[in-house]
């Protein structure tokens, strides 16, 4: 794996870690065995990483949610499905690359997969806007979950953005309109959907491909109404009071499980997703399966009408 | 007291009564031209200002008290309040906020939801109350509108919303955010049953009611100089760090880009929509009362 980059809570982590590699790079050419050593520092890194993860706060874990090495949906793509073809553009505008979309097989079974895409090097992160969509993405979101629902093929999307894009453009073209059509149309889809957060669940931008009849969550990824940062900015009128914001709002997966808004929490491997991708890939998988399992044994009506319950039932406790 | 007095619920009677007392009431100022308008007679004109047509933002209730006929209006779901569920503390506590808005707007919450008729027509109609936490839709707006939705539907009357709101309610997290996926899904009940949707754009209509219900309209209407949009034209500018082109994201914007179907007067609304509603429902033209 790569160099791997930590962030301020892993601090103890990265100082075990960092002594563990110049062991290692002694232990080459040295005389004495120091496997034993190097064996004993691992295990203590591993307690210390499984010690920090297990009391992250909301914060923590929104920061982890935006790792810099968080596997983005073409990571997964390449690890879960088989015969990816991308699909481009809404026919009417453009091709936005915040979203990626295309036809796949998983595990032998046609999927239509959707998901937010943000770039790993500076170019690549312009590109794709940083994973905003702007109001071509949602079309062509939509044009391809209606194309799947045509062949009856189930709609796999997966959620990774700060949020919809706040740009003169995308206003223009009436982001507003493109985003609600989405959560319209996605309520009576004929055809399984599981929406996956992966990342940042950002707003009306994830909401626009989350509307399933499984709303799944990675362990630390969060999804909020708006940003912690946002929040913080407008009701403590201090961006510096992200931490609080993050906490009030319970962004994370395990607190939304507990109020009833998602309906899984896929673990992530020890340290985070970034750690072992293929690991996470596998974890991934196995949910995805088994929850296209549950939703193919059901005949479309219930389907379809399980979903409009799912969500109509989101609202005042009785 | 006059018929108009008694339509007004008890508690905020006394409160206008109040504010009357007060010699500023009596005198209001245009926010646009700064024209000294005598409040009574603003409040003939619907709050559009005599001078330059400025539509001052109103309330929920004299929005649908000067839409809906006289005859036979009523309010529906007030009995629903809203809940804390998260216990949600910033700088305040959500509930003392709630109790603020819920003091100074007389509302239980930020949508007012009647069932009328609009020239005969019988009508479901639902509207914003800005002033309670800027018209944020949390869980009780989400709810108000799914029922008034289910109950057009059921009774094959048209609905009617007059959207004024900054976006979803913070406060209550992703509850309110999925108050946008609630209120877009049940559009496709009105949409199966042929029921009409005419969905009113007024200053401001922002954030997640833009981004869900309020877009949607089988007629998507726009008050006059309306700020209507997804992000605030703070925040874009902040992240493009460019100017903002003249009249971005007004009505007329919205119309010239292609977003809204029309523009209407705040006076003529009334008269505008029947029209349209009686063709979409296959009726009589409605008869207008002469204009004064």
């Amino acid at each position: 794996m790569n160099e791997l980059n930590f962030l301020d809570f892993e601090q103890p982590i990265a100082e075990l870690e960092a002594k563990i590699e110049q062991l290692r790079y002694v232990s080459s050419d040295a005389e004495v065995n120091i496997s034993e050593e190097i064996n004993r520092l691992q295990t203590k890194s591993n307690d210390l990483t499984r010690s920090i993860f297990t009391n992250l706060t909301s914060w923590q874990i929104s920061k982890l949610s935006r790792h810099p090495q968080r596997p983005y949906t073409l990571d997964y793509i390449k690890r879960i499905f088989t015969d990816f073809e991308e699909l481009h553009g809404d026919r009417a505008f453009a091709d936005d690359k915040a979203i990626v979309a295309g036809l796949a097989r998983f595990r032998d079974q046609p999927v239509m997969i959707i998901g937010h895409q943000k770039g790993r090097d500076t170019k690549e992160k312009i590109a794709r806007n940083f994973g905003m969509p702007r109001p071509e993405g949602y079309r062509k979101a939509l044009r391809l979950m209606k194309l799947a629902e045509r062949f009856r093929i189930p709609i796999l999307t997966f959620i990774d953005t700060p949020g919809a894009y706040p740009g003169i453009d995308a206003e223009e073209r009436n982001q507003s309109e493109a985003i609600a059509r989405n959560l319209m149309e996605m309520s009576r889809l004929r055809t399984p959907v599981i929406c996956t957060v992966i990342g940042e669940g950002g707003s009306g931008g994830a909401l626009a491909i989350g509307v399933g009849d499984l709303v799944y969550m990675l362990e630390y990824s969060t999804y909020s109404v708006i940003s912690p940062e946002g929040c913080a900015s407008i009701l403590w009128k201090s961006a510096d009071k992200a931490p609080d914001a993050a906490e009030a709002m319970g962004i994370t997966a395990k607190r939304l499980l507990e109020l009833g808004l998602i309906e899984k929490i896929i673990p992530e491997p020890l340290g985070g997703a970034h750690r072992s991708i293929d690991d996470m890939a596998n974890n991934l998988a196995n949910a995805l399966y088994d929850g296209l399992q549950i939703l193919q044994a059901k005949p479309l009506d219930t389907l379809v009408d399980a979903r409009y319950q799912r969500f109509m039932k989101l609202g005042l406790q009785e | 007291m006059s018929w108009f007095e008694k339509l007004i619920p008890a508690r905020i009677r006394t409160d206008a009564k109040n504010r009357r007392s007060v010699p500023e009431g009596v005198w209001s100022k245009c926010p646009i031209c700064q024209a000294v308008l005598y409040r009574a007679e603003l409040e003939r004109n619907l709050n559009v200002c005599p001078k330059c047509t400025h539509h001052i933002r109103i309330g929920a209730r004299q929005r649908l008290e000067g839409f809906l006929d006289l005859e036979g209006r009523e309010e529906l779901f007030s009995e629903l309040t809203p809940v804390d569920r998260l216990k949600f503390k910033d700088s305040k506590k959500y509930k003392d906020r709630l109790t603020q808005a819920q003091k100074e707007t007389g509302e239980s919450d930020a949508f007012v939801v009647m069932k009328g008729k609009l020239y005969g027509l019988p009508v479901v109609a639902g509207a914003f109350e800005f002033a309670f936490m800027g018209g944020s839709m949390g869980t009780v707006v989400g709810e108000k509108f799914v029922r008034a939705a289910n109950m057009a539907a059921d009774n094959h009357a048209p609905l009617v919303s007059f959207a004024a709101s900054g976006g979803a309610r913070m406060q209550e997290a992703l509850f309110s955010l999925m108050q946008m996926a609630r209120t877009s899904a049940v559009l496709t009940r009105l949409q199966a049953k042929g029921v009409p949707f005419i969905s009113v754009l007024t200053d401001p209509t922002m954030g997640g009611v833009s981004a869900s219900f309020a877009m949607l309209g089988d007629i998507n209407v726009a008050e006059p100089n309306a700020l209507i949009g997804f992000a605030g034209p703070r925040v874009i500018e902040q992240t493009v760090r460019e100017t903002l082109p003249e009249g971005f994201q007004r009505s007329e914007f919205l119309l010239e880009h292609g977003a809204v179907d029309l523009i209407i007067d705040r006076r003529e609304m009334r008269d505008k929509l029947a029209s349209l509603l009686s063709i979409l429902m296959r009726r009589q033209a409605p008869a207008f009362e002469p204009k004064a």
